[in-house]
């Protein structure tokens, strides 16, 4: 049960964004803040993935895509929303091709404002992600999936 | 007893030639057909039984008047050749006739009297082998015959349908194949050996399309050319007093046999489609599947290895063998990486087939006892598993009317016995534990061991890599699944399904008896010769087993992953585009596609022409070295 | 001649050490890229996690080819260990990558496929030296069997520094490291999505994992044998040679694939010979 938590692998999807908060996510890796002190790695691929965090907002092209990339990604899985547009849109959210945040599509479970966000926001939020991920492990088992 | 047993295997087929010549296409014929090709396996099998353990016999038989008969189909042949030459205006094949003719007839007036022999039979383990691969596949592949040419006359209707003669030169040429192993008589070797060449030419022509026709010319060139070399070597015999005998000539050794060896080495050369003269088993490919499958597993190619394997302690240690050592290394490494341009699976079974036999051959021509006891094995294994492969390759053709390997994936669903099938197929050709790798295991051992290794010991490492290269991606390719196909299997014939069934039964059973074969029939013969003998020891054996144990049993584990009912399917990773089962997905602007996977070819490192070209000339060159080596010595003598 | 309790002994640990050794190659190549890194056991909890997660699939029989990359990837490592004989190690580790190319043939996917295809070459462009190396072995030690290779007196390193210079050389491919990692590596890299591995998930992925970790130790093994005359000297021949690789990993940008072919198979060639022919030359006269 331990290994869920110093694991967490994530896969980054960047909607309909200014790339601000992309920039911050890439930021984490850096050797300022090295995620993987944490055991986090970035896998750009969602079956090896066990968060999948997303900044920017939705449209209707990335709709399927985020679906997508949430259907492939193996059980328990726990989706962030990172950034005020992915969290609701942001300040795109009145334009005409923005769906708003990412709730629209999938079921989000940790949401981190701002704008952009920031790397201790973004290391802040995926903690709180593992608590989640943990959560939906230990009913996985009770259900014994 | 094997006298009789000899002249029923020659002499059978023969008979069963004629009755197919004069049967019309009734299920009488198809009767006869399937009696005989059980009863010369049989008489094979029966062969091994009664004569395993005893060594190397001579058989006295006459050699009047069978000598005679002989001399006369000889010269029908040349007369049929000379007439075909002149009739699709092939001067070089009416050159060569003529000039093998005249050296012939030669011999048989000036000499061939002064060298009467009474034993002219003979048999020993490696003819056993011999006669269990020729009579066991070569009948397995006559039976799969009778329902391929059916389906394969209704697909090609243009074509005349001139099923009487493919059949009575099929068992004609298993009749010769016989014959080639069982003569201790040079003669009457040459003689079976013509007749060889002359069937490989008729059924080559078969479809008589004009592609047809000149690959069929192509072949004859070339082993018409062999066959200049072998009368040579009868003349050399007759002009040098050299015993006519097989068993006595190789006895004689180097000083006394060596001129003949190389000519009958290059005579080997060419029936084994060895470059330079590689082209025309790839030009045989125009003829229907079982042809191919006889000459590249059982038969023809087979006959070229034999020869040189036999003449191997002639050739071991000399400079000429070392010369047919590396047109051997040469052949397995460039065919190889030829195949690995090759979509085509028949063309790239046929690269694979002379990369093999190029191995066979360097083994031959380093002719150490470890080498010759790796040379047989890799023939036993070869043969099972090729004509397998080209058996299977022809049904697959028929149902997917493609012989494309691209065209191949999704066979696992579409046709799961033989797809699994081709699987052992390929993985008998290149993985451990199966046959092939241990043979080439065997001759990388014996290459190490030999003067001047270590160019062979590069051939064979860097042709082993390329070699895993080509297979790997055909298996990969058949498990490939892009659509919900649906089986169509049902469609194969009971028939060809059943001949594949047992040849498939074959490979896994030569694998798992192998340590049997080497030790009762292959460890004998070369310790008769040589008076030595090599092992793979018994510890490599059970891990060889063993490792064939594994992977039988693993398919059971999918008895625990096959059923998904507690998993969840997920799709495969299209960068986030939604695809449909069946690989259909939006593409840029918004066009519908559909998803195409295709292997990787290489041409632009492993070219078929490049290589070609390097191949051509380098063994042009080590034939001419070779042939050089021994005409020199004579001339200066 | 062939002492099954080391192979055993090899099934049981080797994980262990190879996950350390992970853990190791992470951690130091983290502190080369000026990062704190993971913690050593970091490769353990990975392993863990993965076979916590949901069992999902793509096609149902990837799961068992998967299972023979491990099953025989183990076996050969056990055989090398055993002291068994060389080549028959290096067939059954070519056998056991071939399970893994067809895994990721099965699952019919683009990546996978690329993945598969990369994979054969890597093994096409490995496959001669690996060879040569226990011919090497064999020439200067006079037997194929690890048992006795191991157990010869002297420094084959010095009988065999051109086949130790190729043998490094094509140990970066091994390794899956940069240069020459076309196929899939441990990085966080992303190209083509992870090859072989792409479309494999918890459990599997673990399994392939652990497949990397037997397959490090054995080559570790095979790097000793060159320095087993002195074990001293090989512990620290071992860790510099791995170091080595390391660097190299953080200080190459990945090549084509025509490149790290073409290369790796000259420098097998050129050093292989130069080395070998003194063997042949010597034996004649
Ligand atoms: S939240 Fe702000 S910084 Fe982030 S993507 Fe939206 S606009 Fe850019």
């Amino acid at each position: 049960m331990a290994y869920m938590k110093r694991s967490p692998w994530i896969i980054h999807y960047d909607g309909s964004s200014c790339n601000g908060c992309d920039i911050e996510v890439l930021a984490c890796l850096t050797p300022l803040y090295d995620v993987e002190r944490f055991g986090i790695i970035n896998t750009g691929n969602p079956k090896h993935a066990d968060i999948f965090v997303v900044t920017g907002s939705v449209n209707e092209q990335g709709r399927q895509v985020i679906r997508n990339i949430y259907d492939q990604m193996p059980e328990p899985k726990v989706v962030a929303a990172f950034g005020i547009c992915a969290c609701s849109g942001g300040i795109f959210r009145e334009c005409y091709n923005v769906d708003g945040g990412i709730d629209q599509v999938i079921p989000v479970d940790v949401y981190i404002p701002g704008c952009p966000v920031r790397p201790e926001q973004i290391i802040d939020g995926i903690v709180r992600a593992l608590g989640v991920l943990e959560e939906k492990l230990a009913k996985m088992k009770e259900d014994g999936r | 007893m094997s006298l009789e047993l000899l002249l029923f295997l020659i002499l059978f087929p023969l008979l069963t030639a004629v009755l197919c010549l004069v049967l019309p296409d009734h299920p009488i014929r198809r009767w006869v057909i399937r009696v005989s090709g059980v009863l010369i396996g049989a008489g094979a099998v029966y062969l091994l039984v009664t004569s395993y353990d005893s060594g190397m016999r001579l058989i006295d038989v006459p050699h009047e008047p069978v000598g005679m008969i002989m001399q006369v189909i000889v010269l029908a042949i040349a007369l049929l050749v000379l007439y075909l030459g002149v009739r699709y205006r092939k001067p070089l094949a009416v050159g060569l006739i003529l000039v093998q003719t005249a050296l012939v007839q030669y011999f048989e007036f000036q000499y061939a009297p002064g060298l009467a022999m009474e034993a002219n039979l003979f048999v020993d383990e490696f003819s056993i082998i011999m006669a269990l691969i020729i009579g066991v596949i070569g009948s397995l592949i006559c039976i799969y015959a009778i329902s391929y040419m059916r389906c394969y006359h209704e697909h090609h209707p243009e074509i005349e349908d001139r099923r009487r003669s493919f059949f009575f030169i099929m068992f004609v040429f298993l009749s010769a194949m016989f014959g080639i192993v069982f003569s201790n008589n040079l003669l009457w070797f040459f003689f079976f050996w013509e007749v060889t060449t002359l069937a490989s030419f008729l059924l080559i022509g078969y479809t008589r399309t004009e592609e047809a026709t000149n690959n069929a010319f192509l072949a004859l060139h070339m082993n018409l050319l062999g066959g200049i070399g072998f009368a040579l070597a009868l003349l050399y015999i007759g002009v040098t007093g050299a015993p006519l005998g097989l068993d006595r000539l190789v006895e004689g050794g180097a000083a006394v046999a060596l001129v003949p060896a190389v000519l009958i080495a290059f005579a080997g050369l060419t029936k084994s489609a060895q470059l330079p003269f590689s082209s025309w088993l790839l030009g045989a490919m125009v003829a229907p599947t079982p042809v191919s499958a006889l000459l590249h597993s059982s038969t023809m190619v087979k006959a070229g290895v034999y020869a040189i394997i036999k003449f191997a302690p002639v050739l071991s240690g000399t400079v000429p063998g070392l010369m047919v050592a590396l047109v051997g290394g040469t052949t397995f490494f460039l065919a190889s990486a030829m195949a690995i341009t090759q979509s085509n699976a028949k063309r790239m079974l046929a690269y694979s087939t002379i990369a093999n036999l190029g191995l066979v051959v360097a083994c031959g021509g380093i002719g150490t006892y470890e080498a010759v006891w790796a040379a047989i094995l890799l023939i036993v294994f070869h043969a099972v598993a090729k004509s397998l492969l080209f058996l299977s390759v022809g049904t697959v053709e028929h149902q997917i009317h493609s012989r494309d390997i691209e065209d191949m994936d999704g066979l696992i669903v579409k046709m799961p016995r033989v797809a699994a099938m081709i699987l052992i197929g390929i993985t008998g050709m290149f993985l451990a534990p199966f046959g092939m790798l241990i043979s080439k295991w065997a001759s990388l051992r014996a290459f190490i061991d030999a003067p001047g290794g270590l160019v062979f010991v590069l051939l064979i490492a860097f042709g082993s890599g390329v070699t895993l290269f080509f297979w790997a991606k055909w298996l990969g390719r058949l498990i490939t699944r892009p659509l919900d196909e649906e089986n169509i299997e049902g469609r194969v014939k009971t028939e060809e399904i059943s001949v594949l069934f047992a040849l498939s039964a074959l490979v896994i059973g030569v694998c798992l008896l192998f340590p049997r074969i080497a030790h009762s029939l292959v460890e004998p013969y070369v310790l008769s010769i040589y008076g030595m003998v090599t092992q793979l020891g018994q510890d490599n054996e059970i891990i060889m087993i063993l490792m064939l144990a594994m992977i039988l049993v693993l398919p059971l584990t999918m008895l625990y992953f096959g059923n998904g009912r507690d998993r969840r399917k997920l799709d495969v990773y299209m960068s986030g585009r939604a695809t449909t089962p069946d690989m259909h997905f939006k593409g840029s602007a918004g066009i519908d596609r559909q998803l195409s996977l295709h292997n990787y070819y290489l041409e632009g490192y492993f070219g078929e022409g490049k290589l070609m070209r390097i191949g051509v000339a380098v063994s042009v060159l080590l034939v001419l070295t070779m042939l050089e080596l021994i005409v020199v010595p004579g001339v200066l003598a | 001649m062939i002492a099954w309790l080391y192979g055993i002994a090899f099934v049981i640990l080797a994980p262990l050490l190879g996950g350390l050794v992970a853990g190791i190659d992470r951690r130091v190549t983290a502190r080369m890229q000026g990062r704190v890194g993971p913690p050593i056991l970091q490769s353990f909890y990975d392993v863990g996690k993965l076979f916590e997660k949901e069992r999902a699939y793509v096609r149902a029989s990837q799961n068992f080819y998967i299972l023979g990359y491990l099953i025989f990837i183990a076996f050969s490592g056990a055989l090398f260990f055993a002291g068994g004989d060389l080549l028959l190690v290096i067939f059954a580790l070519t056998l056991s990558h071939i399970f893994l190319v067809i895994g990721a043939y099965s699952v019919t996917s683009p990546y996978a496929l690329i993945g598969a295809e990369r994979e054969l070459i890597q093994l096409m462009a490995v496959e001669p030296m690996i060879i040569l190396v226990s011919v090497g072995f064999y020439l200067a030690s006079g037997s194929f069997y690890v048992s006795e290779i191991a157990a010869y007196g002297g420094p084959l390193i010095l009988l065999l520094p051109g086949v130790f210079i190729g043998f490094f050389y094509a140990l970066t491919m091994k390794l899956r490291k940069s240069p020459f990692d076309i196929a899939t590596c441990h990085h966080a890299h992303q190209e083509i999505v992870k090859g072989v591995t792409t479309e494999f998930s918890g459990s599997t992925l673990g399994m392939v994992e652990i497949a990397h970790w037997y397959e490090a130790v054995l080559l570790i093994g095979i790097t000793w044998l060159f320095f087993a005359w002195n074990p001293l000297v090989a512990v620290v021949a071992v860790a510099l040679v791995y170091l080595a690789e390391i660097f190299i990993d953080n200080t190459t940008a990945r090549a084509k694939w025509g490149f790290a072919l073409g290369s790796i198979w000259l420098v097998t060639l050129v050093s292989t010979v130069a080395n070998l022919a003194v063997f042949y030359i010597g034996g004649m006269a």
